[in-house]
């Protein structure tokens, strides 16, 4: 069987696999947010930039192939893909405290992963439209990371088109394609693997927040990466663009 | 050997990072044999004095925020923003979805139960700012204390590692955002 080696342990992979579904198949964590297996991959969050022979390229898209030597858990990409994370913290509105997201949010547990303390960058707060006029789906535009999984999820799985990004660059949005682009006016349900797929606090299930006890949320049983470091330096690193 | 001198503040904040702060039950003991307090809210000095560390809750939401902030920043060798308000504004960053005036509207003429409707306009209430903003957009800020509020424990973790010389590290489990 072929393989490829990633931070010199060998990776076996089948023909046609990315890097990131032999990662994940073999259970090496590659940090990810756009990025779900049955789901076409998408190239937009960026965390998953691993050095390939020497250069940076998106794991989730990249085709594994023979005698590739992969970096992938360095503490140089971890501290790019910390930068990233930053960025999309301060691009929305992630008030955790008051997120009933808070504990199963992939991009919270990323953060946690990457040892993120602060946005360092300035806060855009953005205000986007809140859309609560379906029965039972609320989506909050300001948490939305645009990673396309509902996009992909509903065109690829549910057989419907609910979504699509609007906007360009920062003005980018999550919209409805409805005729009023009303959540409540799509054909869009709770049975939909698009109304669950969200990874952060963007779609949600209405009436079903803060079901969980602390202490049994998703991301405190489970680390994101289940393979954990020790502890978080607190100490403030110069930042590459300071 | 002369006492840490410490200093502690809140801005936009709800107090409940002091609260945590004072979680450390009887551990305060043991501090207070390494540590004094300059300025706070558990003491009656009105300004801060030069000191080694300076804890500061809460986002900033008005001018005289902006003005204790820096008069911390002058004075704290150590500067550390505590919980997730200083970090990035938190819950009344909120508000920043609408404009000031829609806020203060609802707050002083629209509200159910309003007596005698006007916003208050005298000269000894600090000008709330246009939006919420986090400390570091403002000061250069040494630490991140993360939380809403962050566990009792990380503040001993924190202060200990000062007092003793190291670099602050937290453990992963005391590493939340809610």
């Amino acid at each position: 069987m072929s393989s490829i080696n990633i931070d010199g342990t060998d990776v076996p992979f089948e023909p046609g696999q990315t890097i990131m579904d032999a990662a994940l198949a073999a259970g090496v964590y590659i940090p990810h947010l756009c990025h779900k297996p049955g789901i076409s991959p998408h190239g937009s969050c960026k965390l998953c930039t691993v050095d390939v022979n020497g250069r940076a390229v998106s794991a989730c898209t990249m085709a594994a192939a023979e005698g590739q030597k992969i970096e992938n858990n360095t503490p140089a990409l971890n501290e790019v893909r910390k930068s990233i994370t930053q960025m999309l913290f301060i691009e929305g509105n992630h008030l955790c405290p008051s997120c009933e997201k808070t504990g199963d949010c992939t991009l919270q547990a990323v953060g946690y992963h990457l040892g993120m303390l602060d946005g360092h960058y300035p806060q855009f707060y953005p205000r986007r439209e809140v859309d609560a006029s379906h029965p039972s789906l609320v989506l909050d535009r300001d948490r939305c990371i645009m990673c396309e999984l509902c996009v992909r999820a509903s065109r690829e799985v549910d057989g419907k088109d609910v979504f699509a990004i609007g906007g360009r660059g920062t003005g980018r949005h999550l919209i409805v394609n409805s005729a009023t682009g009303k959540l409540a006016d799509s054909d869009i349900t709770t049975d939909d693997l698009a109304a669950h797929i969200c990874p952060v606090g963007a779609i949600l299930i209405k009436d079903h927040g803060y079901e969980v006890p602390i202490g049994r949320r998703t991301f405190d049983l489970h680390s994101v990466a289940e393979t954990d470091l020790g502890e978080v330096k607190l100490t403030k690193t110069r930042h590459h663009d300071e | 050997m002369s006492k840490v001198r410490v200093a502690t503040t809140s801005l936009a904040g709800c107090f409940g990072c002091h609260m945590s702060f004072l979680d450390m039950d009887e551990r305060i003991v043991g501090l207070l044999e390494h540590v004094e307090f300059s300025r706070s809210p558990i003491n009656d000095i009105k300004h801060c004095e030069p000191c080694d560390i300076g804890l500061v809750e809460g986002a900033l939401c008005n001018a005289d925020n902006v003005h204790v902030l820096r008069e911390f920043r002058e004075n704290c060798k150590i500067l550390i923003a505590v919980g997730a308000c200083a970090i990035n504004g938190g819950v009344p960053a909120m508000r920043n979805h609408f404009s000031l005036q829609e806020c203060l509207e609802e707050a002083f003429l629209d509200e159910i139960g309003v007596d005698n409707p006007h916003i208050p306009n005298d000269v000894e209430i600090p000008l709330l700012l246009s939006k919420v903003h986090p400390l570091h957009e403002v000061v250069k800020v040494d630490y991140y204390l993360p939380g809403c509020p962050p566990p009792a424990d990380a503040f001993v973790k924190i202060l200990t590692d000062l007092l003793e010389g190291r670099e602050p590290a937290l453990p992963k489990n005391m590493l939340h955002y809610d």
